[in-house]
């Protein structure tokens, strides 16, 4: 028979309880808080987005086909989205065909090559490159890559132009794509290093043939942290690519031209230019949305690609 | 035998440098040296892990590196191919001649040496490859030229895996039991067709069933291969191998802890008659 008479409270002290409790509800609002800015976001870009659409195709004659016109002039009510958005692509290509090289390079020498004392110098360092504001950067490819690189290679470049804007893009983005990788090659087991070492491999197989492959998912992460930040990224171009307010489609990445971001930014700077038109001033949200999904499309496909890769160790 | 360890195009040919496999078991007596090790001393960074140690290793023998935790054996078995230029501040002194070449010389690969002195660890390591990845990785990195498929096979046989993989050749090797994995390991490391074969601890992750198997596939190897092995299991140390080094750790004024071989001899000798009191308590089970 179950002996119920002993008189035992495990109910626990009420206080505690109410902490614990307490406690729950201060991170439950600070994750809910941060969904709902998130939310608002959106709503609001897609609210404007909406209207922009809706505008151009009430108040201007060729309606939506405004979004494929002759260049992005959105004072002149012409919206080319192709325009900006091979501008945008272009910069992204240069930067990452700067970028990868560089960052892995990077990674792979810090995570295998470099001695501990080394690394701890390096390491720091690369994590200061990070730390420049962009606008600097931007300023560096103004007044160095463009004159004192690019013209002495094509000396048909533009003082605007797309390839400065690349580089200063990637060289923005190379402590991140560096540091990640590096992070990611790191977490590879020193087993398999040494199973490789015992088997006589060099440093340069040890590297490609078992920490390479063995960190892919996370250097492919790198790869595609750095894509996004490189299409997201604003001040470099809006500096360097075409800081006049619209260009025409260019595919010569010699010539400046404007991307999402530096159409956005030019966009918001100064009222007085934006008074050009109601749908002028939206189109900015609506490109704004435009990042954005592409940016989503970005992180999903990345999430999709890094588990791919995953392999087990 | 010519031996060459300087970095360069090296042959790695199926055929040599298997040692001549004598049908009968070579008697500790008579069995060529093959390592020769004289005051070796290591430390990592101050610490000095390993004092004055004097070794012979045998062609075509098994000897057994047995000690007390921390004594020093795997230190000194990662000094046969120099695994441990892998770690930051670890230092080796005195003389380590393998056909009477100085590993530690100046004209020495570290490459070259693991190419030919192979290595097994004690937690299975494949790499995260198929079964088939694995075997060839070894003589690929080498530039081996030959019958990849014939030597999958060939090597999966020798380690007595080929039964039970050869329809997974393609699959993960991850996939496989602990005690198939370091079989498998093996296997890889026999691929390179290896002069010795280090093992250390072996089946310290495995049942008593895996260990059987890798134990008599220890007996088969060895008479092409020569092989030390560090094992915590004196059972398996008396079994398996022909001579037997007790490692002891001597105890410094501040508590420093410095590895140092005490007892060399033929396992049989070892086992029946040690000749320290030291080494008898340590088989036994007594310890100081
Ligand atoms: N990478 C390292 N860095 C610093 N000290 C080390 C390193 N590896 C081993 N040691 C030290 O060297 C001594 C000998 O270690 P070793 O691994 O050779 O012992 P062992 O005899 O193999 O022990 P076990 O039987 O536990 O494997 C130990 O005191 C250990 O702490
Ligand atoms: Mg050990």
């Amino acid at each position: 028979m179950l002996d119920t008479s002993a008189s035992l409270d495990l109910s626990g002290d009420p206080r505690r309880l109410r902490r614990e409790r307490n406690v729950r509800w201060l991170f439950l609002s600070a994750a809910v808080f941060t969904i709902l800015v998130s939310i608002a976001i959106v709503l609001s870009l897609v609210g404007e987005a909406v209207a922009f659409l809706q505008s151009i195709a009430a108040e201007i004659d060729e309606g939506l086909g405004a979004l494929i016109a002759d260049g992005w002039f959105p004072r002149r009510d012409r919206f080319d989205l192709r325009t900006i958005i091979w501008h945008t692509l272009a910069v992204s290509i240069i930067a990452m065909a700067v970028a990868t090289p560089l960052g892995l390079g990077a990674a792979v020498y810090l995570s295998e090559y470099a001695k501990a004392g080394v690394r701890r110098v390096l390491k720091p360092v690369l994590e200061i490159l990070a730390g420049i504001p962009s606008v600097v950067l931007g300023y560096f490819a103004l007044r160095f890559i463009t004159p004192d690189i690019l013209r002495n290679i094509w000396d048909t470049t533009q003082q605007s132009n797309l390839m400065a804007a690349g580089i200063g893009v990637g060289i923005l983005i190379i402590p991140l794509v560096s540091s990640v990788s590096e992070d990611a090659m790191q977490a590879v087991p020193r087993d398999l290093r040494e199973a490789s070492y015992g088997l006589g491999a060099k440093k340069w197989h040890t590297s490609m043939r078992v920490v390479f492959p063995a960190a892919l998912s996370g250097i492919v992460a790198a790869l595609i942290l750095g894509l996004s930040r490189a299409i997201g990224e604003t001040m470099v171009v809006a500096i360097v690519a075409g800081a006049t307010g619209g260009s025409l489609l260019q595919l010569n990445p010699l010539n400046g031209g404007q991307t999402m971001t530096g159409a956005m930014a030019s966009l918001a700077i100064g009222s007085d230019q934006v008074a050009g038109g109601v749908a002028a001033f939206q189109s900015l949200f609506f490109v704004g949305l435009l990042l954005f999904l592409m940016t989503l499309v970005l992180n999903i496909g990345s999430e999709r690609l890094v588990r791919r890769f995953r392999q087990r160790y | 035998m010519s031996i060459r360890l300087e970095s360069g195009p090296v042959v790695v040919g199926r055929a040599v440098s298997t040692g001549a496999a004598s049908p009968s078991p070579a008697s500790p007596e008579t069995a060529p040296v093959i390592f020769d090790i004289k005051g070796l001393n290591v430390y990592y960074r101050d610490f000095h892990a390993v004092a004055d140690t004097d070794l012979d290793i045998h062609r075509n023998e098994i000897t057994a590196l047995i000690g007390p935790s921390g004594c020093g054996k795997s230190t000194v078995l990662r000094c046969f191919n120099r695994m441990n230029d892998l770690i930051d501040g670890a230092r080796v002194e005195g003389r380590v001649l393998y056909h009477g070449i100085d590993l530690y010389g100046p004209a020495v690969d570290a490459v070259e040496v693991r190419r030919r002195i192979g290595m097994v660890f004690q937690k299975p390591n494949p790499f995260p490859k198929s079964v088939y990845e694995n075997i060839v990785f070894g003589p690929k990195v080498a530039g081996w030229k030959g019958n990849l498929d014939d030597l999958v096979e060939e090597s999966l046989r020798r380690a007595a895996l080929w039964d039970e993989v050869k329809d997974k050749l393609d699959g993960s090797a991850l996939d496989l039991s602990g005690g198939q994995q370091q079989r498998l390991c093996i296997a890889r490391a026999i691929a390179t067709s290896p002069d010795v074969v280090l093992m250390d601890e072996p089946c310290s992750a495995l049942d008593p069933i895996a260990t059987y198997r890798i134990e008599s596939l220890m007996r088969e190897l060895k008479e092409q291969y020569t092989i030390v092995v560090v094992t915590h299991n004196m059972q398996q140390a008396a079994r398996v191998s022909d001579r037997t080094a007790f490692f002891s750790v001597d105890v410094g004024e501040e508590g420093q802890r410095t590895g140092r071989l005490v007892e060399y001899d033929a396992t049989d000798q070892v086992f029946t008659a040690p000749s320290l009191k030291e080494t008898e308590d340590y088989i036994t089970g007594r310890f100081g």
